[in-house]
């Protein structure tokens, strides 16, 4: 036996909400190796998203589809840093939060927009909804609503990638709460036992529905990478809020996940809506809500930099917006028009022939 | 044709199809270094090698998980769940993902995908290792459950199983490992969702499948004699699908239906047998479709106590005469 190194990486240190504090200097643009380009795709992808999930809600609050819905706003910088770290080979699962992440790994917004809406064209033929978007080609391998449940699929796909002798690693997104979940950590366990190119990522949004984390572990509510101890597994912590330090963090963390080395994330993050869209969020203050809003919010703060940096200025990023607006408009009403399934369908896909 | 046991049989058919199609690979607890815990692995690591045939942590929840991840991703798992007591652990994996995926992804996803396992009672094993796990896992769009009663029919059936792109349940039996048959050689199919007509008969359709088929086989011509009648003996081996023509068309010719199976009658394979038949068949029959099951009791450990709650020669005695007007 060798000794496996293990590496913990705490690159910001996001206190619980009670002792939030208001600052959040996150790493600078400037000195930086990446291009302003990238800062400003990043920034328009990540008010994109939230543009997204926005009208998605209003679609929803308008009765236009129905089921569950989980919003991903407040979340984009995770997403986006994460994603840009990645080849699009690479495997992806999550969880039912996951809207934003499908588009992310490559699936049209449109296709994502047309599933909430059941719709034949929706990237799962308007037979998952809100909660399963998949894509075997974009290898988005779903959008799942069972809590921790999709932990061994990731594995299995690092066993996958291991077998075939592939070079391309797993991202298996779990909210806090599914570290709660007996499976999460029999997946753990059999990734860091076979060494498989798995990243498990936390997003810490510190509510798991209406409890809030603090109250269901004894490690810490915003200490969940310690989980990682149980398995001597590499794990750190990364400020989710911020996309630049997200990217680089992941960036420098999927090239040793790649090499087969699995690792256990946690990305400190706050969701600004409630558990779903019918959750009025009575379990956590407005003050709280909003100190995440005004201070720690990810397009506002890269916004900032980028306009502090003289990367850019607040009229390009409104008209930005303005594009993004329309161009989702339209969008939805593509999704409107499309046409539901067959009813034949309710009988395809039980079996493969 | 080779005589082999069961357990033999269903070796040979792994063995194959592991040599035949490099995706195949067999996980499971003790599969590989112990040999399995019932040896139906036997020598299988030893010729494959650690990528091939993976020992697990006892896990089961989480390696269910695993084959249905390696099997969204292009592999075909055989899993081995050590008895399907323990195979419950991993119905999350089972129930929530394998069966539903293709489905709830607009059918992207096959599910090439094996869960196979001793199921039901052995003896005198008491409650938690004696669960019959058909009643249950029929009950779930998207997964076909297969329980051979013979080696012949263990051998082609696994075989069929793993080149199947759905997700299969394949049901086997501790007490059925060492039963010995015919076996053909060589690559060797039985469709599955086809029954089959093991004895030919003219006055009683009887349905069992599994361990409980073999035990009726073994005392049935005693009956027949006892009762002067001549039963029509129907194996199923895939319960879901089911093939319900086949029992259907033997009930049309006998008038009579008696369904045997171990596990417990409650909304059981059993019982939806005798609904199918009821509606499909209500002109032909002259009597009520009977069933015989376990009597719904937790299984008991004693040796005495187990024999009374399992179906017995004396029940299947009972039922024939009983809906015969004997």
């Amino acid at each position: 036996m060798t000794a496996k190194k293990t590496t913990k990486t705490k690159t910001s240190a996001h206190k619980p909400a009670s002792t939030q504090s208001s600052s959040s200097v996150g790493s600078s643009t400037k000195n930086s190796k990446h291009s302003a380009e990238l800062w400003i795709s990043m920034l328009k992808e990540m008010i994109f998203y939230r543009r997204f999930e926005e009208r998605v809600l209003a679609a929803y609050t308008q009765q236009k589809f129905s089921g569950f819905c989980h919003l991903h706003i407040g979340q984009e910088g995770l997403c986006v840093g994460l994603q840009r770290a990645l080849d699009a080979k690479d495997y992806m699962i999550s969880g039912y939060r996951s809207h934003t992440q499908a588009i992310a790994k490559g699936i049209a917004p449109l296709a994502v927009f047309s599933e909430l809406f059941g719709k034949a064209s929706g990237c799962s033929g308007g037979k998952g909804g809100s909660m399963h978007m998949f894509s075997k080609d974009k290898r988005f391998y779903g959008g799942h609503g069972i809590v921790g449940g999709q932990a061994p699929i990731a594995v299995g796909m690092g066993w996958k990638i291991r077998y075939s002798k592939e070079q391309h690693v797993v991202v298996c997104y779990l909210g806090d709460a599914a570290m709660n979940q007996g499976q999460v950590f029999e997946a753990m366990n059999m990734a860091a036992v076979w060494q498989l190119p798995v990243l498990f990522v936390i997003e810490n949004n510190l509510y798991g529905m209406g409890t809030h984390i603090g109250r269901t572990t004894t490690i810490g509510a915003t200490q969940q990478y310690k989980r990682a101890l149980a398995f001597d597994m590499d794990h750190s912590q990364v400020n989710g809020q911020d996309v630049l330090t997200v990217y680089d963090h992941m960036s420098k963390t999927i090239k040793r996940v790649r090499k087969g080395v699995p690792h256990l994330v946690e990305a400190l993050t706050y969701r600004y809506k409630g558990h779903s869209v019918s959750d009025p969020s009575l379990y956590r203050s407005k003050e709280e809500v909003n100190s995440y809003k005004d201070d720690h919010d990810p397009i506002k703060t890269l916004a900032k930099r980028l306009q502090n940096d003289g990367i850019t200025d607040e009229d390009s990023i409104r008209a930005w917006d303005k594009e993004i607006k329309a161009e989702l408009k339209s969008i939805e009403a593509q999704a409107d028009k499309a046409a539901p399934p067959d009813k034949a369908l309710a009988y395809h896909h039980v079996y493969s022939q | 044709m080779p005589t082999m046991t069961f357990r033999e049989a269903l070796l040979d058919a792994m063995h194959i199809e592991m040599q035949r199609d490099p995706h195949v690979f067999l996980m499971g607890e003790e599969v590989a270094e112990y040999d399995g815990a019932y040896k139906v692995s036997k020598g299988l690591y030893k010729q494959f090698g650690s990528m091939r045939v993976v020992d697990t942590p006892i896990s089961e929840a989480g390696f269910a998980g695993v084959g249905v991840g390696a099997a969204m991703a292009g592999l075909r798992p055989i899993i081995e769940m050590m008895t399907w007591n323990f195979g419950i652990q991993g119905f999350d994996q089972i129930i929530n993902h394998a069966a539903k995926m293709r489905y709830m992804s607009g059918g992207q996803f096959d599910m090439p995908l094996v869960f196979r396992g001793p199921n039901g009672a052995a003896h005198m094993l008491s409650s938690q290792h004696s669960q019959y796990v058909e009643a249950m896992l029929v009950n779930i769009a998207g997964l076909k459950v297969v329980c051979p009663s013979n080696p012949a029919d263990g051998k082609g059936l696994l075989a069929s199983s793993i080149r199947d792109n759905n997700c299969v349940i394949f049901l086997e039996s501790e007490m059925m490992y060492s039963h010995t048959g015919d076996v053909p050689k060589g690559e060797y199919l039985v469709p599955l969702a086809k029954g089959v007509i093991r004895q030919q008969g003219q006055d009683v359709t009887l349905v069992s499948w599994g361990k409980a088929l073999w035990k009726v086989m073994g005392y049935l011509s005693d009956i027949e004699k006892q009762l002067g009648i001549s039963v029509e003996v129907i194996d199923p081996r895939t319960l879901q699908p089911l093939d319900i023509e086949l029992i259907a068309n033997s009930v049309r010719k006998t008038h009579r239906l008696v369904v045997v199976e171990e596990g417990w009658g409650f909304a059981s394979v059993g019982s939806e047998i005798a609904a199918h038949i009821t509606q499909l068949c209500f002109d032909d029959l002259d009597a009520p479709p009977f069933r015989v099951s376990s009597s719904f009791v937790p299984m008991p450990y004693a040796e005495n106590l187990e024999h009374e709650v399992m179906p017995q020669k004396e029940d299947v005695l009972g039922a024939i005469k009983h809906i015969s007007y004997l």
